[in-house]
């Protein structure tokens, strides 16, 4: 630990602030322009570095550990390549408000601008998918940069923040100064939710006959879980949960009704269509939520919470803003709210309808496997407290359907940008954060490779994250658009003939593999899978190979109109 | 519609390619931006001109609150505002057209900032429709080149 007014160089500086913010995680790559943070590194005891085996498994790592911590992740990478390798993981962090603070070397001062050996303008590039971010043009400037960023990222709305550090500013030296607080006159989110809008929204939900909580990852950032509970059961007001949104509400709790939107449940996006209340919570009517905006929630008056005021009036017109913190925003409500409000019971008797109408099925048959079955078995073996990573496509679908997300920070997922790649990184970056629960990660074949390196990571590492490898030889949700919208043409899909053998592939790796084609056999594995604590262990499950995710609403369908089972297409139009 | 918005951003480098940026990755019409430092040098003044509806500008101004280095984002056309562009334009001279033009500068209280033996530099000063009426008259004796400043704008004063 340095103290202040100490002579320090850029390396040591950065460490200190590291320190100072109570960083536990760095996920890094070293190289040429961060020699020096490297060299500093190989003393620093409190502060763990984990080698990653490409930036881009750094960046979702490190997205990983935030979502599962609520603190935000670390990266650190080069120049050059390092640097531009971060960007799909930046990109997905902003997508899906996630705390980030990304180091990259540069090249020195007076070359930057040159086309110097490994120099991208990584300011430039990631511009429009950070929600800042810095060059450092000063060692006298480095801390308090930190500083900014670490309370940028972590502050309102969470994103990423990148820093630039040319390799001449982490080689000078200055005296080491703490800013203990930070000012940055552009920057004033609003908190504290507006009296009168929240008299106005408890009075609305007050009269309400049919209101409707939708709940998004803006309660599992404000950590309102607990608020949100005790509006829904108080009040009895259903509650459907976005892909980031789950966990924030029990669910097994009868007022649950899981995800709504494109492969959300029938029932949910029923109670959508016929609500006369919606109340939006940290959630910003994303297209896979909402599909045709104009056929989305007629009839009812809506009422939006959100930290960030671009996001209300964005997509949906909504009759309430009420921009500030969802903690507060459920608070404030819960104050204001009477003693009793009328029960609901007919709209909760509707809602059984629909729900009994058209539950989620599958069907179990001795000598195949289904992915369904696969995360049911795996959400009952964990009694729905394990910490749960998707990578991007129909397992991860399905994952929202049949695990039971019983816990806040419990779904680690790419939702807006879809990253596939994601999911064996992040799991890894999430079994850093969270010790006391199992982390277990769904992917597919398809999106397994695309970060495969990274179980070396998981290996060295000794990480005990359990990945159910959901194997069906097919990018298979694009697959299923293929077959629904695009006449069969499996261009490219079919990843039969050049797939590895995943259990060979993993040995390989040093990592424990089983493999499961069939429920009794899956069984046991999951079993296996789950009291194996000594490092990662990969289970190959094959499964059927060209199952549909429904119930499904095509891509700007109203979502009235969903597909609930497969259809031909030859006689759609 | 037509709106003129006034932004206090962070004078450092960057903070005028953040706003562009962000004009273009959202899709929203940029129809002019000026930049300059104000009274205070830390502090950038920018002006933009853009269109849209109502449901696009209510976006636009967040949008642009949301940047980290926007200080202060000010819709100034429902406001009292003056708002001024200048514009350089050099012209075709021969003795037929001379005596016209001196006429037409005067017209529109524009200046003669260079003059040649076969052509004449002016200034003109005003809102953009005056800009583009000069324009318009100027054009018959021939434009060799033209260059605008993009609209400053200002609220006016108590």
């Amino acid at each position: 630990m340095h103290t202040t007014g100490q002579i320090l160089n850029g390396s040591e500086i950065f460490f200190e602030c590291l320190r100072r913010e109570n960083v536990e995680y760095i996920f890094g790559y070293p190289g040429g322009a961060l020699l020096k943070v490297y060299e500093t590194l190989h003393d620093v005891e409190d502060i763990r570095h984990i080698l990653v085996r490409h930036e881009q498994g750094a960046t979702h790592m490190a997205e990983g550990y935030a979502r599962s911590t609520g603190k935000p992740g670390v990266v650190l990478v080069t120049s050059g390549p390092g640097a531009t390798n971060t960007v799909t993981g930046i990109a997905n962090a902003y997508m899906d408000s996630t705390p980030l603070v990304v180091f990259t070397g540069q090249v020195p001062s007076s070359l930057i601008g040159n086309d110097a050996f490994q120099e991208a303008d990584i300011v430039g590039i990631t511009r429009p998918i950070t929600k800042h971010n810095f060059l450092v043009k000063d060692v006298k400037e480095l801390a308090i940069t930190i500083r900014k960023a670490f309370y940028l990222a972590t502050t309102g709305r969470p994103g990423p923040v990148v820093v630039d550090m040319p390799k001449d500013v982490l080689a000078a030296t200055c005296a080491f100064e703490w800013p203990e607080t930070v000012e940055i006159r552009g920057f004033k989110p609003t908190f504290k939710c507006h009296k009168n809008q929240i008299e106005k929204a408890a009075h609305k939900i007050a009269k309400a006959k049919r209101p409707l909580l939708y709940v998004g990852g803006g309660v599992i950032t404000a950590e309102a879980s607990e608020e949100l509970r005790t509006l829904a059961t108080k009040y009895n007001i259903p509650v459907t949960m976005t892909l980031q949104g789950l966990g924030a509400f029990p669910g097994s709790h009868p007022l649950s009704m899981g995800m709504l939107g494109m492969h959300g449940t029938y029932w949910a996006n029923q109670a959508v269509n016929n609500c006369d209340l919606l109340i939006a919570v940290g959630a910003r009517f994303d297209d896979r939520v909402t599909g045709k905006v104009d056929a989305f929630a007629t009839q009812a008056y809506k009422i939006h919470n959100d930290i960030d005021p671009t996001n209300v009036d964005k997509n949906i017109k909504v009759d309430l803003p009420i921009v500030g913190d969802s903690k507060d925003f459920l608070a404030s409500l819960l104050e204001e709210m009477p003693e009793k409000t009328e029960s609901h019971e007919l709209w909760l008797a509707d809602i059984e309808k629909w729900r009994k109408k058209c539950p989620l099925s599958y069907s179990v048959e001795p000598d195949s496997l289904k992915t369904e079955f696969v995360i049911e078995e795996v959400s009952k073996q964990t009694a729905g407290n394990a910490v749960v990573v998707t990578d991007v496509g129909q397992h991860q679908m399905w994952t929202t359907q049949y695990y039971t997300f019983m816990n806040p920070r419990s779904i680690i997922s790419s939702g807006g940008l879809g990253t596939m790649g994601y999911g064996l990184p992040a799991a890894i970056g999430a079994a850093f954060g969270i010790k006391d629960r199992p982390v277990v990660l769904f992917c597919g074949d398809g999106g397994f490779m695309m970060n495969i390196q990274e179980l070396v990571t998981a290996v060295y590492c000794k990480v005990p994250i359990k990945i159910f490898l959901i194997n069906n030889s097919y990018l298979g949700m694009v697959r299923q658009w293929q077959e629904l919208f695009h006449k069969e043409k499996y261009s490219f899909t079919d990843l039969a003939e050049s797939n590895p053998d995943f259990v060979k592939l993993a040995e390989a790796f040093g990592c424990k593999a089983l493999m499961a084609d069939n429920p009794e056999n899956a069984k046991e594995a999951i079993r296996t899978a789950l009291a194996w604590n000594e490092g990662p262990v990969v289970v190959d499950c094959r499964v059927a190979r060209k199952e549909m995710v429904f119930p499904m609403v095509p891509a700007g369908g109203a979502i009235s109109d969903m597909l609930l089972a497969r259809l031909n297409p030859k006689t759609m139009v | 519609m037509k709106h003129i918005i006034s932004v206090l951003v962070e004078n450092r480098f960057g903070s005028l390619n953040r706003v562009a940026a962000m004009f273009s990755a959202r899709g929203f019409n940029l129809e002019s931006i000026s930049i300059g430092e104000t009274e205070d040098p830390e502090i950038s003044r920018m002006t933009i001109v853009t269109r849209g509806d109502d449901q696009i500008i209510n976006q636009v101004l967040k949008q642009l609150n949301r940047l980290i280095d926007t200080i202060k984002v000010t819709d100034l056309t429902r406001q009292p505002h003056v708002e001024r562009e200048l514009l350089l334009m050099t012209l075709k001279l021969s003795k037929t057209t001379q005596h016209e033009i001196f006429e037409l500068i005067n017209v529109f209280k524009g200046k003669v900032v260079d003059i040649k033996q076969k052509s004449i530099t002016i200034e003109v000063i005003g809102s953009p429709d005056k800009i583009n009426t000069s324009i318009d008259i100027f054009k018959p004796y021939g434009i060799k080149e033209l260059a605008r400043s993009g609209v400053v704008a200002i609220h006016r004063g108590e």
